[in-house]
């Protein structure tokens, strides 16, 4: 059971990354649109979120639960030692969560909207800026839990140039990842373009950010590209990585929806998958040496037992409910919805 | 403001936050839900429109509630490592269900908001009925695992370890039942409660009579139901306490020293360095009959407790009072309102009767506050009842104040923007809602 519980945290992580990250990202791209166009990106961007956006952040309340059941210590240390940069993400994770409800439920249309937008899009900014952060100070190995003093303590932990590479680099993804699935959303031909546009410069953005991540290993003396590229596994999945970002981009201009969505999540698995592999069983390293082990940190077995059984049984209801919410938004072209309030000036619809 | 005050006003203040939307996103989908049904059956366009008023609202509810949860589960770590680190496998089990729970919650209401004319209606409207059971359950799950810190179960503990966890045990912590229960009839009695007053005040200015009666009527329904049921569950949780933690017993009742034929102690200020109730009403014999069923039972004071180990007493009496005596008041209107409903329809439309309710409207809210206020401070100086004392669990990283400060201004904003967003809502009824004058709806309203 304990590799259940294992495979199911980093399954949490990774659809996290995936389906929160391309969330952040349609705050992020609405951030870098023109004025302009920025009505239509973001009415296009709510069609397709809308419905699925609460869901989507769900994965994080697993991975975080995974954590503190599963994995009491490594809780705590992270709890203790990234304290500062848990609660920045928090305060991203309120003023994203709420801006975005506001500014969809709000009755009345006025300046208050461009209130919320503001704060939306600089949150969902700001909020994968911190989760990098943190997955790279888990790698970095500055955390350390005896630490003498505050500033090595609480604040050396997690400030440092790989971590805010890091940071970048998901901030970038998950850019990319929103553009990607944006192009099958739109509405006319000139939006499909301008969406295909910018994914192919999302591209190259986070091309730029990845390497950058290696520069700051490299700052900070981190055998960064011998951990990845040092075995077969790491090897195969930034090389299968590569070669799907390159028919992405053959077939982006291509007019379909699934395969490059299908392309962009499976290079951001590669990846994760790459860094994940070389790390494991390690989830935190600690300065001078020592990690925190998924293997050895483990809870108790009957608890280990417990928490597999619930995530496997909860999946049975989760998993095809949460499959049939995707299936049923999917569609572009829907019919607008016959409500009165459509017509109303003022109002607006859901 | 030290770092241990800090972090339990922060949590002190999380909590009190996200009760309130947790408990008003848990129980409204289920006033959706019979709203709804009414416009399947009745196809009265009305009930379509409160239905559709209310999901906007639940949105907005459910999404605050949600990220103060998420930020809650953090929390927890950030503010308690010592504690998690130790209680997080053995309290977890109801963490882990309750996260399926929520996710249900979630997909269910993706499908509900946006699911209007997509989808079989029926199928429509058991998705709005899947969100408020989800929620439900997610509620007491939660509850489930505050009440294992009141009554710690599952585990052995031995020189300072935790061993022989049984997760399942600790589940089903002997507290769990009664704190549910009451927990559950309290969100349903302050949500009631306080939707009720908001559509008794429209009434009362004569707003839209049609659509704010129906949904009056469906809010106050629930709403009194619970408020007459609340003081039996109140009873159970009264002698489960008495049983289980005699320090807060003895901390709400403010009684401090050990006796037969206890009185019960109403109202009063407390006065802890001479051990006695200033100003109080006392009714011999009362307490013991309320703890033990029995009138001549002896019940145990603050004296027979280590000084090192008694909970503050002041702020859980008080707080103690405020909650029986709103939950009183509700039960009085909830009785006034069945009375109404059975033999005086005259009453149903008066101004006074609306106007009890438009008066009522925090009343349930405020309770609930109360309520949480007694159950986390007469635990006091405890974490884990009798084994991790909260001073033991904070943690080690200084600065807290500023973390405590940081979250009040945003909880406080918050808390406007939420206020100010069902003004809104409110105030767009007749423009979103209104029905024609000279229609069967006019008439009829």
């Amino acid at each position: 059971m304990d590799y259940v519980v294992i495979a199911y945290l980093y399954l949490a992580i990774l659809l996290y990354l995936l389906l929160g990250g391309a969330d952040f990202g349609a705050g992020i791209i609405e951030l870098f649109t023109s004025r302009h166009n920025r009505r239509v990106t973001h009415e296009t961007l709510y069609q397709a979120i809308g419905p699925i956006w609460e869901a989507n952040h769900m994965w994080l309340i697993i991975a975080i639960v995974i954590l503190f059941v599963g994995f009491p210590r490594i809780y705590s240390v992270m709890s203790v030692s990234l304290h500062i940069p848990l609660l920045l993400l928090l305060l991203g994770i309120i003023a994203r969560g709420t801006a975005f409800v506001f500014r969809h439920y709000d009755a009345v249309h006025d300046r208050m909207q461009s209130v919320y937008a503001t704060i939306f899009v600089y949150s969902s900014l700001v909020t994968p800026l911190f989760i990098g952060i943190i997955a790279g100070s888990a790698l970095a190995g500055y955390v350390d839990p005896a630490a003498p003093d505050f500033l090595s303590a609480y604040v050396w932990s997690w400030l440092h140039w790989f971590g805010v590479a890091v940071g970048v680099f998901t901030v970038a993804l998950c850019g990319y990842l929103a553009s990607v699935y944006t192009i099958g959303e739109a509405t006319t031909e000139a939006d499909r373009l301008r969406f295909i546009r910018k994914t192919r410069l999302l591209i190259v953005v986070a091309f730029a950010a990845g390497a950058l991540v290696f520069v700051a290993a490299r700052y900070e003396g981190l055998p960064l590209a011998r951990w990845i590229f040092g075995n077969l596994v790491g090897l195969t999945a930034i090389g299968l990585a590569t070669i799907s970002l390159g028919l992405l981009w053959y077939v982006l201009a291509r007019g379909l929806t699934w395969l490059p969505r299908v392309l962009a999540g499976f290079q951001v698995t590669m990846i994760l998958l790459a860094v994940g592999y070389a790390h494991f069983p390690s989830f935190i390293r600690l300065r001078n040496g020592p990690h925190l082990s998924l293997l050895e940190q483990l809870a108790p077995a009957r608890t280990i037992e417990a928490l597999g059984w619930a995530l496997l049984l909860g999946s049975l209801f989760i998993l095809p409910a949460l499959g049939y919410l995707y299936y049923s938004f999917q569609h572009v072209s829907r019919p607008p919805s016959p409500e009165p309030e459509a017509a109303l000036p003022g109002a607006r619809t859901l | 403001m030290d770092d241990f005050l800090a972090a339990r006003s922060q949590m002190a203040l999380s909590l009190g936050f996200h009760i309130i939307f947790s408990c008003i996103g848990m129980v409204m989908p289920f006033f959706m839900a019979v709203a709804h049904y009414f416009w399947l059956r009745t196809q009265d366009i009305t009930y379509k429109n409160v239905t559709r008023a209310w999901s906007k609202g639940v949105a907005i509810f459910f999404a605050t509630g949600a990220v103060s949860g998420t930020v809650l589960s953090f929390e927890l770590g950030l503010l308690w490592p010592r504690f998690m680190e130790h209680a997080g496998p053995i309290f977890g089990m109801p963490f882990s269900l309750e996260g399926t729970a929520f996710f249900i919650e979630a997909i269910a209401l993706g499908f509900f908001l946006y699911g209007w004319d997509r989808f079989n209606p029926w199928f429509h409207w058991f998705t709005g009925v899947v969100v408020g059971i989800s929620g439900l359950a997610s509620g007491i799950l939660v509850v489930a695992a505050n009440a294992w810190m009141n009554s710690p179960a599952g585990f052995d503990y031995v020189n300072g370890q935790y061993l022989n966890i049984d997760p399942i045990a600790a589940m089903f912590n002997d507290a769990w039942l009664s704190q549910a229960l009451h927990m559950t009839l309290a969100a349903f009695a302050a949500t009631g409660f306080a939707v009720a007053g908001v559509h008794a005040l429209m009434l009362r200015r004569g707003r839209n009579t049609g659509f704010h009666t129906r949904a009056f009527r469906i809010a106050a329904a629930f709403g009194a139901v619970a408020a007459l049921l609340q003081p039996l569950s109140g009873d159970f949780s009264a002698k489960d306490v008495a049983r289980r933690q005699p320090a807060k017993l003895a901390a709400m009742e403010a009684h401090f020293h050990t006796e037969k034929r206890a009185a019960l102690v109403l109202g009063g200020l407390p006065n802890e360095d001479k051990q006695r109730v200033d100003y109080a009403i006392k009714i011999p014999g009362m307490l013991s009959f309320l703890a033990h069923g029995n009138f001549e039972q002896e019940v145990t004071g603050l004296d027979r407790i280590a000084p090192q180990n008694r909970p503050p007493v002041v702020v859980p009496h008080l707080a103690f009072q405020i909650m029986v005596g709103l939950g009183t008041l509700m039960m009085g209107i909830a009785a006034v309102y069945f009375l109404a409903l059975w033999r005086k329809k005259q009453w149903l439309t008066s101004r006074w009767l609306l106007g009890l309710f438009v008066a009522a409207t925090p009343a349930g809210f405020i309770a609930v506050e109360a309520g949480w206020t007694v159950t986390e401070v007469g635990r006091q100086p405890w974490i884990i009842n009798g084994v991790m004392r909260t001073a033991d669990a904070v943690t080690p990283m200084p600065g807290i104040a500023y973390s405590f400060y940081l979250f009040t201004a945003v909880y406080l904003s918050l808390s406007l923007v939420v206020v100010f967003l069902l003004y809104r809502q409110i105030r767009m009824v007749p423009q979103l809602y209104d029905v024609p004058a000279g229609t069967p709806e006019a008439a009829h309203a």
